[in-house]
């Protein structure tokens, strides 16, 4: 596969969904390098997925332009590719005919089709199951096969809206790694939305730090840390700490570990990541004050 | 030497009902067989009470005994491609008409919301109310028959298609515009394989319907088909051929059923999942 990255511009970008409606962000400037990739660090609702998907042509915004490479930025295209949550497959086809989709929509002929449906899968390692169907695969895998499904277009720019956050730990971290290596090894640009301060250090080469209403980029900073990077490194946990520090700056809090911090300003640390442990903690919280 | 003989046949016997295939078919000729001997029972009745002796042709071997003869003259094929046209054309219609108001009902909340009450209302009348009005309007039996069955028959498949097009995953649109997809793909790739299982099963509630309507409607008017057979059958006091040609209704009605279940099979993908 040739593929290679794109500039990323984004200029003056202001975005609210309707007349009524509180502005999202506003005059929100933004350029990445070719291949870098970039990570868009925020709290939930703070607009970054909102970004994300004017990024990808699917939302119009209310003024401003995103160019890549000078070409505006104003439908869906296979060039500029977005992952989403879920995998959201089409569950009657096989692993590899969901991966050819884009293809076929393109109108490419089968035994075109084939070879490169195939190098795509080599790329996210499915070989074994490419005549699965996706329900029989695990969540890992099947956003495995999203990610393959958005590689097979040769995009120059890989849009990923929190796409991990549904997996499980060791399934997270193997992905993290993975997709910031077949980034960098094709040369494509990565924009990284996430609330997971690791996820940002352990995948982008910078980081930008969005918070407030309306949302404004505050901080960014660079991740100049050499691959493969792994969490336990000290010098990811010192990038760790400060990028936490920096984003509680911005989100008006305390320095990290500081009292007035609450959950939901807070960005989600550690590698357990999952919505359930919070639930159960919030909910044995009650039952102590019942008690 | 016997007393190993029998378990190993008893053995080999429980090892072949393992199979879904054989478990089936042997439970499905043991329930036909209980079905005969109720209805050669019934008949035994008939023969013994004197006031009803000579209804005693409705028994199940002059029935199959009927069979070749009817055959023979062809009444059975006769029968059958009558009332396949009329069946056939008539959920075609139902078909056609049925899955596009199901995708506007699916698609469309205005539409739903506006057309609920009207086919709710309409979907309540019995086909069969609609007989001397679609006489009067359709100048041939034939056609009014094909009203009949199409009318009866297009709520169900409208019903099921509005059904599944709810139950359809919104981002899967938005992954497919993202892949570069076309209003066309969005129907063909998505949208009909999506639904493809909810259509087929409106279909083969479709087709119990139409079936359940058409005997009855030929029983009026045409000279032709299964419902007109049953009824000169009765008229010349042959009733074996009469209780043969309900029996070849229910065959018939058997057999398109178990296709449109191996049809729903072959594009569901809701129980893929072990």
């Amino acid at each position: 596969m040739t593929v290679r990255g794109v500039h990323i511009k984004i200029q003056d970008l202001t975005h609210r969904y309707t007349a009524k409606s509180p502005i999202c962000f506003e005059k929100t400037n933004l350029e990445a390098k070719r291949g870098e990739a970039l990570a868009i660090i925020g709290r939930s609702g703070c607009g970054k997925s909102t970004l994300l998907h004017i990024m990808a042509g699917l939302l119009k915004p209310t003024s401003g332009a995103v160019y890549l490479d000078d070409e505006l930025v104003d439908k869906p295209s296979p060039r500029w590719v977005m992952m989403f949550q879920a995998p959201h497959l089409f569950p009657w086809m096989k692993v590899s005919q969901n991966v050819g989709i884009g293809l076929h929509f393109a109108g490419w002929s089968e035994a075109k089709k084939r070879d490169r449906v195939a190098e795509a899968i080599n790329l996210v390692a499915l070989q074994d199951y490419a005549e699965n169907n996706v329900q029989d695969l695990s969540g890992g895998q099947q956003q495995r096969v999203a990610l393959a499904r958005s590689l097979v277009m040769e995009p120059e720019m890989l849009l990923l809206d929190e796409p991990f956050s549904a997996l499980d730990a060791f399934t997270r971290a193997a992905l993290q790694r993975d997709v910031r290596s077949i980034a960098k090894r094709l040369g494509i640009n990565l924009v990284i939305v996430t609330h997971d301060i690791d996820e940002a250090v352990l995948m982008a080469d910078r980081a930008l730090i969005m918070a407030g209403s309306p949302g404004k980029i505050y901080d960014e900073l660079d991740i100049d840390l050499p691959d493969p990077r792994e969490r336990q490194d000290p010098t990811v946990q010192a990038m760790r700490a400060r990028l936490m520090e920096a984003f509680h700056k911005a989100a008006g809090g305390a320095p990290a570990g500081g009292a007035s911090c609450n959950g939901h300003e807070e960005p989600e640390i550690g590698n357990g990541g999952s919505a359930k442990p919070q639930v159960v903690s919030a909910a044995a919280m009650k039952k102590g004050k019942k008690g | 030497m016997s007393s190993v003989a029998a378990p190993a046949g008893v053995f080999a016997l429980s090892r072949l009902m393992k199979s879904p295939a054989v478990r089936r078919f042997v439970y499905g000729a043991l329930g036909l067989s209980v079905l005969f001997v109720i209805w050669e029972i019934g008949t035994l009745f008939l023969h013994f009470n004197p006031a009803t002796r000579t209804f005693v042709t409705f028994g199940p071997i002059p029935t199959l005994e009927a069979f070749p003869t009817l055959w023979g003259e062809g009444k059975i094929q006769s029968a059958m491609a009558a009332s396949g046209y009329r069946m056939g054309l008539g959920l075609f219609l139902a078909i056609v008409i049925g899955v596009p108001i199901g995708i506007l009902m699916g698609r469309s909340k205005r539409f739903r919301e506006l057309s609920n009450s009207p086919f709710q209302f309409l979907r309540m009348i019995s086909p069969l109310a609609w007989m001397p009005l679609a006489v009067l309007v359709y100048p041939a039996w034939d056609q009014a028959i094909v009203f009949l069955i199409a009318i009866a028959s297009v709520w169900p498949v409208a019903f099921a298609t509005a059904a599944g097009l709810a139950k359809v995953d919104p981002a899967w649109f938005k992954v497919a515009r993202n892949l570069g997809a076309k209003a066309v793909h969005m129907l063909t790739q998505v949208i009909m394989p999506a639904i493809a299982f909810d259509v087929l099963t409106g279909i083969r509630l479709a087709l119990g319907v139409a079936w359940i309507v058409l005997v009855p409607a030929e029983l009026l008017g045409v000279t032709s088909g299964l419902g007109y057979a049953i009824k000169d059958a009765r008229e010349t006091l042959s009733y074996n051929h009469l209780t043969a040609m309900v029996l070849v209704i229910g065959i018939i009605g058997y057999i398109l059923d178990s296709a449109c279940v191996v049809l729903i099979k072959r594009y569901s993908w809701h129980h893929r999942r072990a």
